[in-house]
């Protein structure tokens, strides 16, 4: 499409985004405001995403999108489609072929490389935001490394239901200095943060981008009696039959009948490929 | 003895108006400080000031730190004054709901200060958090009830029990029997005053309510449009009124 700059962004704005990511890699886990532009969606869509993916994109990339772990649902085809429409990049379902990989709310199962880049949708980057309403202040608990709050949310939680319920949006401490929001990725997928892609956040309604550098030390906040558990269903997966990967319940009709799939589908499809 | 807080010469102005000046005293420790005076003669503006809340702009407030002796709290790096605030000091606010978490379970509230200094063993801060619930009369299975659903005299309990969970040196307080009714006042008062005696805490107390300072206060400031009109025992000052307007404050309270 030759209407729109490559990537849909103009350069000057590609430009301060990266310059938003830089310092985000510098400082990891640190909220770096900057000026996120109206896309053309809506926010809670991925805006944020979008636009970190559209200012890291080259031609040469290849490019993977996910939502909730598949790649066929709405959101991902859409901004596949995006991307294949603005800049013309390659694209793909394989996570490992992928150059960049775009996710609203997974990690890939298949474990991820140095020089990949996985983007993250962030609905609500402050994971202070609930606890503490202004602004003001959390950024002054950031700033002074006052994160006594984070734990009151786990003490309330174990309080209540008997153990720490939180179960997605678990929050991280980032080279034993900042708390952050991984997102909405469930649990389950906190170990993996520890890993050797650069991972980028960005949040488009919030305006602020945060970012992890490879092999950065992400820690899940626990109780030393309460320590942090990696949760799925405990199930196989009914099609490819995986146990280690986290898992979708689908209702399959209204008598009660239900099935555990992977969520991940690229992870899935290959090893159903793989056995047959 | 060194003295726990020493104050010289603490003003706080308001654009031209004053806020409280020329403020000097020392305060010992184990001892209790009530500073009286009516609305607007600057007790909550000195006291603020005190606790860190507000910075003055000239004078120095120094507070005695379990490390390097008397540290100048006005030029202390923030990161170190919220260290005392949630370590050594504590503030017990007029209305309850300014210091609690109105969300927050009262296990939550009273845990949240030793969390803050890193405590990260649950069943030891619920621990602590029954025992100091027990402390100032609330019943154990109130603590996963929030404290929206607590009495306002329960509610200054628990936020006294929030306070001093942490062991504090120092305990602020400004005006902690307003807004409640008489005979809750007077376990409140009863209670304050056992606990002070017991840990050996340091007190500054505002307030506008005489019977206040003369049951808990060994000491007494009255203040009036911004100055220190009259200091000296809590008895003497009370009983023997020297200044106009301390004759007049004593005077006024309604006798039964």
């Amino acid at each position: 499409m030759k209407e729109y700059n490559f990537a849909y962004l103009d350069e000057q704005t590609k430009r301060m985004i990266r310059r938003a990511i830089l310092k985000g890699l510098a400082i990891p886990g640190y909220q770096v405001p900057f000026a996120s532009r109206e896309m053309p969606m809506p926010y809670g869509w991925g805006t944020g995403g979008v636009q970190v993916s559209a200012a890291v994109l080259t031609p040469d990339d290849t490019l993977k999108v996910i939502d909730q772990g598949a790649d066929d649902t709405t959101n991902a085809v859409s901004i596949r489609r995006f991307f294949q429409r603005t800049a013309g990049v390659a694209v793909t379902e394989k996570t490992g072929e992928a150059s960049v990989i775009q996710t609203r709310h997974r990690i890939p199962e298949q474990a991820l490389r140095e020089g990949q880049i996985i983007v993250y949708q962030v609905p609500i980057p402050e994971p202070l935001r609930f606890l503490e309403p202004s602004e003001v202040e959390t950024r002054k608990m950031h700033a002074l490394e006052d994160y006594g709050l984070m734990h009151v949310k786990l003490y309330e939680d174990i309080s209540q239901h008997g153990d720490i319920a939180t179960a997605y949006a678990y929050p991280v401490k980032v080279e034993g200095r900042y708390v952050m929001d991984p997102s909405p990725i469930p649990k389950f997928d906190n170990p993996k943060l520890d890993m050797a892609a650069i991972q980028l956040f960005g949040a488009g309604r919030e305006q602020r981008i945060y970012a992890l550098p490879p092999y950065t030390k992400v820690v899940s906040l626990d109780f030393d009696d309460y320590p942090f558990q990696p949760t799925k269903a405990d199930h196989a997966c009914a099609l490819c039959g995986s146990t280690s990967s986290y898992l979708d319940e689908l209702i399959t009709d209204d008598a009660g009948g239900r099935m555990f799939i992977c969520s991940d589908t690229d992870y899935c499809a290959t090893r159903v490929e793989d056995a047959a | 003895m060194t003295p726990l807080l020493q104050v010289e010469n603490l003003a706080k102005y308001y654009g031209a108006r004053i806020g409280c000046t020329d403020v000097s005293f020392d305060l010992y420790p184990g001892e209790v400080m009530g500073i009286v005076g009516e609305s607007g003669s600057g007790k909550s503006t000195l006291l603020n000031c005190l606790a860190g809340h507000l910075k003055p702009d000239h004078g120095a407030v120094r507070f005695a730190t379990r490390s390097d002796g008397l540290r100048d709290t006005v030029t202390m790096s923030e990161p170190e004054r919220r260290m005392l605030g949630r370590t050594d000091w504590a503030f017990v606010h007029q209305h309850a709901r300014d210091g609690l978490r109105m969300n927050v379970s009262a296990g939550g509230n009273v845990g949240e200060r030793l969390m803050a200094v890193n405590a990260r063993h649950y069943g030891d801060i619920r621990e602590q958090a029954i025992d100091w619930l027990g402390r100032v009369e609330i019943t154990q299975d109130r603590i996963d009830d929030r404290p929206t659903a607590f009495s306002g005299g329960m509610q200054q309990r628990l936020q006294i029990a929030r306070n001093l969970v942490t062991g504090p040196r120092l305990v602020f307080m400004d005006e902690p029997t307003g807004g409640l009714d008489v005979s809750v006042q007077a376990r409140l008062l009863d209670l304050l005053r056992g606990l002070v005696r017991d840990m050996g805490l340091s007190a500054i107390i505002v307030t506008h309510d005489l019977a206040v300072v003369r049951l808990l206060a060994d000491r007494l400031m009255v203040m009036k449009d911004g100055h220190v009109v009259e200091t000296g025992l809590t008895d003497q000052v009370l009983d023997d009124p020297q200044h106009g307007y301390t004759q007049l404050l004593v005077s006024s309270v309604l006798q039964v």
